[in-house]
C-alpha cells in the first residue's frame, strides 16, 4: 500500500536521508530503527506530507502523495506540541472526527471508547497539562486510534514513558491494529522494541539515513512481553538488528535474508 | 512572601498618602488643590447620594456615566472585533502584511485626538464621532497583537491539523484563534485602558454629554473640587475595568495560566 522510491531529503546542504526504498504491504507492522539523527523523523514527515522531499517519491496505493494523504494518522514524537492545551483529552481525541461527518454525540462516544482502550476513560475531562507525559502520549495514541486511519505513522511513540507503560502500549498497539487491520509504520531507536512490535524491521544507517537492513520477524504469536523476549529467535534477531544499527557488517546471517549492506 | 509584604504595603500606603495629601492641601489652601476630604464630599454629593434602587447613584451620575460608558464599551467592542478580524487576515494571508504595513504604520502614528476635526466632517458632532475616535485609537494594540499571535502558532499544532485534515474553519476556530488568545487578550486589555482615555478626550472636544463634558463644565465653573472628583472617578473606573477584565481573562485563559505553571 505504501511505497517509497529513492526517497531523499536535504535540509539546505545537509543530507538527512538518502535514496530510501521501501515497500509496505496492507496490514503490515513495519518498524524502522536507526541511530539518533539518522533522519527517521524526516522520513516520516515526508510520508505524512509535512515536508516536500527533495528527491524521490512516496506512493500510497500506487498514487504519488501530494500534501497530507487522507486516512493517515500520526503519533508525533513530541506530544506536547501535538495535543491542544486548550481542550480536554476528550475534545482532543474527538476533534479530527469532525471531518468524518459525525455529530457531537457520536464523536464523543468514539473518543471515549478510544480513551478507554488506552486506559484513560477516567481522564477524559482532563486537560493535557493536567496529565503526565505518558498519559499525554496515550491521549495522542487514542486520537490516532479513534480516527481509524488506514495507515498509522508513529514517531518514537513510547519514548517518554516508563518501562511498564511502554510494554502496555506496545501490546495495545499490536492488539488494536490487528483488530482494525491498520498498516503501521513505527519509528523507534529501541532495537528490542522494533523486534517485539514489528512484522518487519527496517534498519537505517547513520546520517544520511538509507536502508541497510530489512528483516522479517518470524515469531510465534500472540506475542507476550515475557515469553516472546525469551525466545531464541527473538534474541538472535535482536542481536542482528543491533549490529546493523551500530553499522557493523553482519557476522552471520542465520536466516539467509538478503541484506543490503554498505 | 513577596505577595504578603506587597499586600501590607498596599494597605498602609493608601491611608498614609491620603493623610499627607490632606495635611498639605489644608496647609497651602490653594484653590486648585482642594483637600481630599472635600473632593470626597463633592464626589458623594454629585454621584453617590442617590436612592438604593439606583445602587446609590444619583440621576446626575446616570446621565453622565451612561453615555460615556456606552460609547467606551461600544468603541472597544467594535475595535476588538475589527482588530481581531484584520489581525487574523494580516497574520494568515501571505503577502498581505507587506502591502498593508506602510499604510498601517502611517495610520498608527497619527494621534487620534487630532483626527477629531476630520471625524466631525465625516460623522457630524455626537456619538458617531466619539466612537470613531475611540475605535481608531484603540484598535492598534488588538491588531498588532492578533497578527503576532496568529503568526506564532506552534508549528506542531498546525502539523497536527494538517495531518488530520481539519477544515480551514476548524483550523482557524479551534487551533489558530485559541492559540493566539493569550496575545489577543493582552491587546484587548491595553485597548480597554486606552479607550477610557480616548473616551474622555473625545468628550472634551466635541460633545454635550458624558464624563469628559462634565469635567470641562466643572473646570469652566471654577469648581476645582469637582474637577478633582472627575479625575478620581476616572481612576476608579480604570481600576474597575481592569479588575473585571482580569476576571474574564482568568476564565477564558485558565488553560494558558495552568499550562505555563506546569511546564
Ligand atoms: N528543519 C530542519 N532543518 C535543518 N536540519 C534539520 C531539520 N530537521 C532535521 N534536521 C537534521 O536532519 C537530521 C535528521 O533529523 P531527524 O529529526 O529526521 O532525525 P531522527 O532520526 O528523527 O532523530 P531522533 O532519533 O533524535 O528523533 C538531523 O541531523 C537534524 O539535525
Ligand atoms: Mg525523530
Amino acid at each position: 500500500m505504501l511505497e517509497l522510491v529513492d526517497l531523499s531529503h536535504t535540509y539546505g546542504s545537509y543530507r538527512a536521508i538518502d535514496r530510501v526504498n521501501l515497500k509496505v504491504a496492507q496490514g503490515e507492522v513495519v518498524c524502522i530503527v536507526g541511530p539518533s539523527g539518522c533522519g527517521k523523523s524526516t522520513l516520516l514527515r515526508s510520508i505524512a506530507g509535512l515536508i516536500k522531499p527533495t528527491g524521490g517519491t512516496v506512493l500510497l496505493d500506487g498514487k504519488p502523495v501530494d500534501g497530507s494523504p487522507e486516512n493517515l494518522a500520526v503519533v508525533f514524537q513530541d506530544y506536547s506540541r501535538s495535543l491542544y492545551p486548550w481542550m480536554s483529552a476528550l475534545a482532543n481525541v474527538g476533534l479530527p472526527l469532525r471531518r468524518r461527518g459525525l455529530d457531537k454525540k457520536r464523536r464523543d462516544a468514539a473518543a471515549l471508547a478510544a480513551l478507554e482502550q488506552v486506559g484513560l476513560a477516567g481522564a477524559a475531562a482532563k486537560f493535557p497539562w493536567e496529565m503526565s507525559g505518558g498519559m499525554q502520549q496515550r491521549v495522542s495514541i487514542a486520537r490516532a486510534l479513534a480516527y481509524q486511519p488506514k495507515l498509522l505513522l508513529m514517531d518514537e511513540p513510547f519514548g517518554s514513558v516508563d518501562a511498564q507503560t511502554r510494554e502496555e502500549l506496545e501490546d495495545l498497539t499490536l492488539r488494536v491494529c490487528a483488530h482494525h487491520g491498520m498498516t503501521i509504520l513505527l519509528i523507534t531507536h529501541d532495537v528490542d522494541e522494533s523486534v517485539y512490535v514489528g512484522d518487519r524491521v527496517v534498519v537505517l544507517s547513520k546520517a544520511p539515513g538509507t536502508v541497510v537492513g530489512d528483516l522479517p520477524v518470524q515469531l510465534p504469536g500472540p506475542r507476550d512481553q515475557i515469553h516472546t523476549r525469551e525466545l531464541d529467535a527473538f534474541v538472535r534477531l535482536r542481536a542482528e538488528v543491533g549490529r546493523l544499527v551500530r553499522g557493523m557488517t553482519p557476522q552471520r546471517n542465520p536466516h539467509g535474508y538478503g541484506l543490503e549492506t554498505r | 512572601m513577596r505577595r504578603a509584604t506587597s499586600g501590607v504595603l498596599r494597605f498602609w500606603i493608601v491611608p498614609v498618602t491620603l493623610v499627607v495629601w490632606e495635611l498639605l492641601t489644608r496647609a497651602t489652601e490653594s484653590p486648585y488643590f482642594p483637600p481630599p476630604s472635600r473632593i470626597a464630599t463633592q464626589f458623594y454629593d454629585m454621584w453617590l447620594s442617590g436612592p438604593a434602587s439606583q445602587l446609590l447613584l444619583t440621576d446626575g451620575a446616570l446621565d453622565t456615566f451612561g453615555p460615556s460608558l456606552g460609547r467606551l464599551l461600544a468603541g472597544w467592542v467594535i475595535a476588538g472585533v475589527l482588530g481581531v478580524a484584520l489581525g487574523v487576515a494580516l497574520g494568515r494571508i501571505r503577502g498581505l502584511a507587506e502591502y498593508a504595513d506602510p499604510v498601517l504604520q502611517f495610520l498608527r502614528a497619527l494621534p487620534p485626538p487630532l483626527l477629531v476635526p476630520i471625524f466631525f466632517v465625516l460623522f457630524k458632532i455626537g456619538t458617531p464621532t466619539q466612537l470613531a475616535v475611540i475605535v481608531f485609537g484603540v484598535i492598534w494594540p488588538v491588531l498588532v497583537n492578533t497578527t503576532d499571535g496568529v503568526r506564532s502558532v506552534d508549528k506542531g499544532f498546525l502539523e497536527t491539523a494538517r495531518v488530520f485534515q481539519f477544515s480551514r474553519y476548524d483550523i482557524l476556530r479551534r487551533v489558530i484563534l485559541p492559540s493566539a488568545m493569550p496575545k489577543i487578550f493582552a491587546g484587548l486589555r491595553l485597548s480597554l485602558s486606552l479607550a477610557l482615555i480616548l473616551m474622555v478626550v473625545s468628550e472634551l472636544v466635541g460633545s454635550n454629554s458624558g464624563i469628559g463634558y462634565s469635567l470641562l463644565y466643572a473646570q469652566q465653573s471654577y469648581d476645582y473640587a469637582g474637577v478633582w472628583a472627575h479625575i478620581v472617578l476616572l481612576g476608579v473606573l480604570g481600576l474597575l475595568f481592569n479588575a473585571l477584565f482580569l476576571v474574564a481573562e482568568g476564565r477564558v485563559l485558565s488553560w494558558h495560566a495552568n499550562a505555563r505553571r506546569n511546564v
